[in-house]
């Protein structure tokens, strides 16, 4: 676990947008282990998919790495400029599974020749060697009588289903890598829980480092093994599952952990954060969570606070945590998620 | 809640079909439950199962084939008259899922919300549109002048707000809520939910919550049904069914739901529901009330197992009727 497999150093990612400079990325430092799945949630335009798709050179046309740096074995990614740079990363080293399975196959080849392009590109595989290693992913990803199944088209499978083959493509080159951006938004609580437990079988089987993105605390519980929460851009608390869930620090954890409608108690109402995330297009001062946080500190919005350790693990942006910082609890509501967090009902 | 025992919609053996003869394919079939005034009632269920349909067919936008639906003590299903058409298509209003689609995009917000009275209301004046459209905004928690902007200016969730206030409008007694918060971030599910139910409360609406999500289902519905491949297999109230779900479909579902504990996360199983394990043929499967509130769809053998077991295993649920019969003392009179 203590191998660094991709590390950013102060990242800075900008947009220009109608003339106008919007700042995504603010100084963003993280490390990635090899082995591990580490799990980056926030709300939409927290910036958690733009992280990510650096890594992948496959930010918009209208944005830049802005300054720091992407380490990944030995190279500065964000020093990488050309397509046939990126060609030996993307896919090959580090892979993706999309949102939406509808979206994100071709509907007009079978999903076997789909498979297919990624091994011909990166591995060289064709013909026949190349057949027998589509069935063999197809296996894998727990789709059932896969000389079939290869020759039909995306329309012929299920969302479920084709949110599989989207995972087998992303496996196919034995990618270090492999970072998944909510692949289970689009789909039913049941399969949801099939491509989790999936995700999780083949992290292991072919050795793979997981970066899941999602919205919702409430599913990564399941696969991560470290968890960073973004907010405005910035990694506002990182720290293993059971820091984050059972002891979290930062107030905008604790808001979003207190709206899981999983903790809630009916008849009463359910805790909602306040307000809408700050405009990125705005210099932020301060805490980027402060003007949404009903127990800010007046340092909160004049000075940007720095990371305090809670534990080697266990990192923090926010003031509190200062020792001249007054004492503050985090809501009541938390202490749900060790009794009623794991007792939804007996098995 | 008062008025429990008054059912404001039935539905009676509805099936729902599409497609001509040889082709013809059942989405619901002989699916039957009362929904009473100002409560909450779930439809749970994977995609495909039917739950939207039933939905569509109370609300007219699909035929049923078969059955009824009784709306206040009359048929709403099939041909009626002009003038139950007219109340019921005020009286039954819909929130759809998605709000970056379910708002015509090239219409300001100030039309959107007023569309309804334009078709049920003709003889409205101006002015009075105008105050009902801005007071529905408020209702919502928007502002009154965002009756002339455009629906593509607004988030997710103030979108969602507008596809509210087009029900709310309408001054509806029951609402149909089609996946109302699945396209939404978790933080603004919050907020969605809270607003559902504060207008609940306000107005006494009746609510028809649709979703997959069992966990949202638990904090906002009174009671729950569970369709799968377009059969109701078990309906109870919420307590009932987390605390003693009977078939093993119910219990698929429940195993799903992502807790937010990673220490239970990582021994959890999720269980899988094969159809085979029914034998269904010579034993049929009938629709049976095992326990106060409580129906299950199972054949004889099946049935005489779920009353051994909420007997055995399950508490007494506290439910809402507050109506005190021990499980275990109804299961031994039968």
């Amino acid at each position: 676990m203590s191998e660094v497999i991709l590390r950013t150093e102060d990242l800075n990612v900008k947009f220009s947008l109608r003339g106008r400079v919007l700042h995504a990325i603010r100084g963003v430092s993280l490390e990635v282990y090899k082995g591990e799945s580490l799990a980056i949630v926030g709300e939409s335009g927290s910036g958690k998919s733009v992280l990510t798709k650096t890594f992948m050179g496959l930010l918009d046309q209208n944005g830049w790495v802005d300054s720091g740096s992407i380490w990944f074995e030995g190279n500065d990614l964000a020093q990488y400029k050309t397509e046939k740079e990126w060609l030996t990363i993307r896919g090959k080293k580090i892979a993706m599974v999309l949102q939406d399975p509808m979206t994100s196959l071709n509907p007009l080849k079978t999903i076997g020749k789909q498979i297919g392009e990624a091994l011909e590109l990166h591995q060289g595989l064709k013909g026949d060697d190349a057949n027998k290693r589509i069935q063999e992913i197809l296996l894998d990803v727990g789709i059932k009588e896969p000389a079939r199944r290869m020759k039909q088209y995306p329309h012929q499978f299920s969302g479920g289903m084709r949110q599989r083959v989207v995972i087998a493509i992303a496996v196919a080159c034995q990618p270090d890598i492999l970072i998944c951006d909510e692949p289970t938004t689009a789909l039913d609580v049941t399969i949801q829980a099939q491509i989790l437990g999936l995700i999780r079988d083949l992290i292991r089987k072919y050795n793979l480092t997981c970066i899941y993105i999602t919205h919702d605390l409430g599913v990564v519980a399941n696969v991560a093994d470290r968890i960073a929460v973004m907010y405005a851009g910035d990694i506002v608390e990182i720290g293993t599952s059971e820091e984050i869930f059972f002891s979290p620090k930062h107030p905008y954890t604790w808001a979003l952990l207190s709206s899981l409608p999983q903790l809630g108690v009916k008849g009463e109402e359910l805790f909602s954060i306040r307000g809408t995330p700050p405009n990125l297009f705005n210099e932020i001062k301060g805490d980027a969570f402060a003007p949404r946080n009903p127990k800010a500190l007046n340092i909160d919005f004049k000075e940007r606070p720095p990371y305090f350790d809670i534990s080697d693990t266990h990192k923090v942006r926010c003031w509190l945590q200062d020792p001249r910082a007054p004492k503050v609890e985090p809501p009541q509501v938390l202490e749900r998620i060790s009794t009623e967090g794991g007792n939804l009902y007996e098995q | 809640m008062n008025n429990k025992e008054y059912p404001l919609l039935q539905v009676r053996d509805l099936e729902v079909a599409f497609g001509e003869r040889r082709r013809r394919f059942y989405a619901v079939r002989g699916v039957s439950f009362d929904i009473y005034k100002g409560e909450t009632f779930g439809l749970v269920g994977e995609s495909g199962s039917g739950k939207t349909s039933i939905g569509r067919a109370i609300i007219r936008i699909y035929p049923t084939t078969n059955g009824e639906i009784i709306y206040k003590g009359q048929r709403i299903s099939g041909k009626i008259d002009k003038k139950l058409d007219c109340r019921v298509t005020r009286e039954i209003q819909m929130i759809f899922q998605d709000p970056m689609a379910s708002l015509n995009e090239r219409a300001k917000v100030g039309y959107i919300v007023a569309e309804g009275l334009y078709a049920t209301e003709k003889g409205l004046s101006r002015e009075e549109r105008e105050r009902r459209v801005h007071e529905a905004l408020l209702d919502v928690g928007l502002l009154d002048e965002f009756a002339s902007r455009f629906p593509h200016e607004f988030s997710g969730g103030q979108r969602q707000r507008i596809g509210i206030a087009r029900a709310l409008v309408m001054q509806p007694e029951f609402i149909i809520a089609d996946e109302p918060i699945s396209a939404l971030d978790v933080s603004i599910r919050a907020q969605v939910l809270n607003l559902l139910s504060k207008l609940q409360k306000e107005r006494g609406l009746t609510y028809l919550f649709i979703s997959h999500d069992l966990s949202v289902m638990r904090f906002i519905c009174d009671r729950i049904a569970v369709i799968n491949k377009g059969v109701l297999v078990e309906l109870a109230h919420t307590e009932a069914l987390f605390q003693c779900p009977l078939h093993p479909y119910t219990r698929l579902l429940l195993s799903a739901v992502p807790m937010p504990n990673p220490v239970y996360e990582r021994n959890k199983k999720v269980l899988t529901y094969d159809e085979s394990i029914h034998d269904y043929s010579v034993d049929k499967p009938v629709w049976t009330e095992i326990s106060e509130g409580h129906f299950v769809l199972g054949n004889q053998k099946e049935l005489a197992e779920y009353k051994e077991r909420i007997g055995s295993v399950c508490p007494l649920p506290e439910d809402s009727f507050g109506v005190n019969v021990l499980p275990q003392t109804k299961a031994q009179e039968k």
